[in-house]
């Protein structure tokens, strides 16, 4: 199993991430603001994810890491 | 001591700061100042250091900000429109704090002027010439010895003050052969902690920046450049002063106007007249003292100038309403005649004269 | 035991970035990062940042950094590279730096096979002036100084900077990479970390342009700047090497 973790406090809801997940567990949480004021991205299904990190490399803030 | 060699200036300047440790020139062809350029192209790389002409003066005068940087001695030369062109480079030479050599063997202008000698950029050059409060060391040599040892004071005072230096000479200067003893080579002393030579294990980066966007932060720097300008003031300040003694006329003059008016002053002497010279050697900083000094005796001054008047507001602002303040000025590349000169003291003498008959008569 | 997939490189300083949604200079950074990392350059590097919204690459890369007046990067890094040869040094310039105001100093350090490395960085705008036309604005494209959009027959035909490059005999490496998917993410980090190293070889001068998108001044979201780099950008600006090193493609 593969785990992604997010800064969320340096997300800025660009949705980047969101993109080219080959099993769309990235998303943009819309029932909350993180402290810079946007919907910061996070992961559904932590299950899925299969560790190939396209959404860290997409994210231009670089505040994902995903580990495996 | 090395024995005299005849030099041309331009020539002297070059080897000068080949001996004073200069590893990096970068610059552009433009008369009258090639024979630097071209001195430097055959004699640097032998010194073990790099010559590259560049795409521009613009080119030029970045490639000393990132040389100079890289904490090596680093010069430029040109004359009057290709530095124009290196002011951008200057401002921020200055507002980065890092020491630079530019030679400014002055040309008429404005625009493009012609080839002949003037000294019609004293102003772009005491008053920074660039964008930004900012001032430059500017040196006004008057000879070939001059301009040898006083490029290497340039390369001092550059390291020193971490601020860009400029050598002002004219065509004149630059083009005549004079006997010269070269300045011995000069072992550089100083350290450069804050150049950005890749961190190493200094343990913490190293920027050369002029950016501050936090208005405080900005002020602050531009008053620790202020106390930079102060010390020069108070330290560096140098002239050389010429029968002044007893004169009652005082030529102020720089570069190669104050040749012909020290010529000029010894035919008023010849004629009885009781004439004298500042030679102001700092153009910044420009040596108020000894000339308020004098007009605290309420001697009258004569600025000359290879121009339509310049260094006068600076020789006005020294004297400050004490004494009167006339001028002599040819430019355009036309050079006066010592006789030239000599006419306008006699003329100014004339004039005193007149003035304390004509006191002494309303007092009886 | 896990391993890392991907973390934030340890040349990238770990501080938020100033640059708006979905702006790839911080991606771009990243990719820097991760080559100053694995060739192990961070000692021996002096970057030179630009100006515009790249100016603040000196505080986001950790090594020594110079700020060069508009477009003259080339020069200053010229100056660095002369004075100390045995050093990185490196150039980080946007199309209004490097392809306007730049050209001069750009062409010239690619004439004379600088051994230096350039990142260039295009979004075809003037970001941190708020969206003026670029030399590399493409023809219809609105900005805030071409209201109606760059007229072709009044403000000529946009700038390909690697093209007009690749006429030149010295560089070494030019190459034009994109980082809107995945894929080409991948080959820019490739293409950035071969440039670096074609640097350390002494190859002489390297040149990688990448297209990268300006979501506020282009008046999209980051999602539709990565289908426009896609679509309309990448086909100005076709994504390819034009020379690498030992002659290869």
């Amino acid at each position: 199993m593969a785990f992604v973790t997010f800064r969320e406090e340096r997300c800025k809801g660009c949705a980047l991430c969101t993109t080219y997940c080959p099993v769309n567990i990235v998303t943009l949480d819309k029932s909350r603001f993180n402290n810079k004021g946007f919907h910061p991205a996070v992961v559904t299904d932590m299950e899925k994810c299969k560790g190939c990190a396209f959404c860290a490399r997409m994210c231009p803030d670089l505040v994902i890491e995903v580990e495996k | 001591m090395s024995e005299k060699v005849l030099m041309k200036g331009n020539e002297a300047i070059a080897e000068a700061a080949i001996l004073a440790g200069c590893r990096c020139f970068f610059g552009y062809p433009i008369t009258p100042q090639n024979e630097l350029i071209e001195y430097m192209a055959r004699h640097l790389p032998e010194a073990g250091g790099t010559f590259l002409q560049c795409e521009s003066e613009i080119g030029a005068i970045n490639m000393v900000f990132g040389a100079s940087s890289a904490g090596v001695r680093a010069m430029t030369s040109s004359s009057s429109p290709g530095i124009s062109l290196k002011q951008e480079g200057i401002s921020y030479i200055a507002g980065a704090e890092l020491p630079a050599v530019i030679v400014n063997i002055v040309r008429c202008g404005p625009g493009l002027g012609g080839i002949l000698p003037s000294q019609s950029d004293y102003f772009q050059s005491t008053r920074g010439g660039g964008h930004g409060d900012y001032r430059m060391f500017v040196l006004a040599p008057n000879s070939v010895q001059e301009l040898a040892d006083l490029t290497l004071l340039a390369f001092e005072k550059a390291d020193e003050y971490r601020t860009p230096v400029m050598i002002l000479g004219d065509g004149i200067l630059g083009q005549m052969m004079e006997p010269v003893v070269l300045p011995e080579k000069a072992t550089i002393t100083v350290d450069k902690p804050w150049a950005t030579t890749g961190r190493g294990k200094r343990g913490k980066n190293n920027l050369v920046s002029s950016l501050f966007l936090n208005p405080e932060e900005l002020e602050q720097h531009n008053f620790k450049l202020q106390r930079k300008y102060d010390l020069m003031k108070e330290k560096e300040t140098r002239w050389e002063s010429y029968l002044t003694e007893d004169a009652e006329v005082i030529v102020v003059a720089y570069g190669s106007a104050a040749r012909l008016s020290m010529a000029a002053v010894n035919m008023a002497r010849e004629q009885g007249i009781k004439a004298g010279l500042i030679r102001p050697i700092t153009l910044f900083p420009f040596p108020d003292q000894p000339i308020r000094a004098q007009a605290e005796k309420g001697t009258a001054f004569l600025a000359v100038e290879l121009s339509t008047g310049q260094m006068v507001e600076d020789v006005r602002l020294a004297v400050e309403g004490r004494s009167p303040v006339h001028f002599y000025g040819r430019c355009g590349g036309v050079v006066p005649d010592p006789k030239e000169i000599l006419e306008k003291i006699v003329a100014i003498r004339a004039l005193q004269e007149a003035r304390s008959e004509s006191t002494e008569g309303g007092a009886a | 035991m896990t391993r890392k997939v991907y973390s934030r490189p340890q040349s990238v300083v770990d501080m938020p970035f100033h640059y708006c949604p979905g702006c790839h200079h911080g991606l771009i950074h990243g990719l820097m990062g991760e080559a100053l990392d694995e060739l192990d350059l961070t000692e021996k590097t002096i970057g030179v940042g630009p100006v515009g919204c790249g100016v603040f690459v000196y505080d986001y890369l950790d090594t020594d950094m110079i700020q060069a007046s508009h477009g003259r990067a080339p020069a200053v890094a010229t100056g660095v590279k002369r004075a100390l040869p045995d050093r990185f040094v490196f150039t980080y310039q946007g199309d209004g730096d490097l392809a306007a105001i730049g050209t001069s100093e750009i062409i010239h350090a690619a004439a004379r096979g600088e051994n230096i490395t350039v990142i260039f960085v295009n979004n075809a705008i003037f970001g941190m002036t708020g969206g003026q036309t670029a030399p590399t604005t493409l023809v219809g494209q609105t900005t805030t100084t071409a209201p109606i959009g760059r007229l072709e027959e009044v403000e000529g035909a946009p700038i390909q900077v690697c093209e007009m490059l690749n006429t030149l005999q010295k560089p070494a490496l030019i190459s034009r990479v994109s980082v809107h998917n995945p894929a080409n993410i991948m080959r820019a980090k490739k293409m950035i970390k071969k440039a670096f190293q074609c640097q350390l070889e002494g190859r002489g001068f390297s040149f990688v342009e990448v297209l990268s998108s300006c979501p506020t001044n282009w008046r999209m979201n980051p999602l539709q700047a990565l289908q426009w780099i896609e679509e309309t950008m990448s086909a100005y600006y076709p994504i390819k090497d034009f020379r690498m090193p030992e002659g290869g493609q």
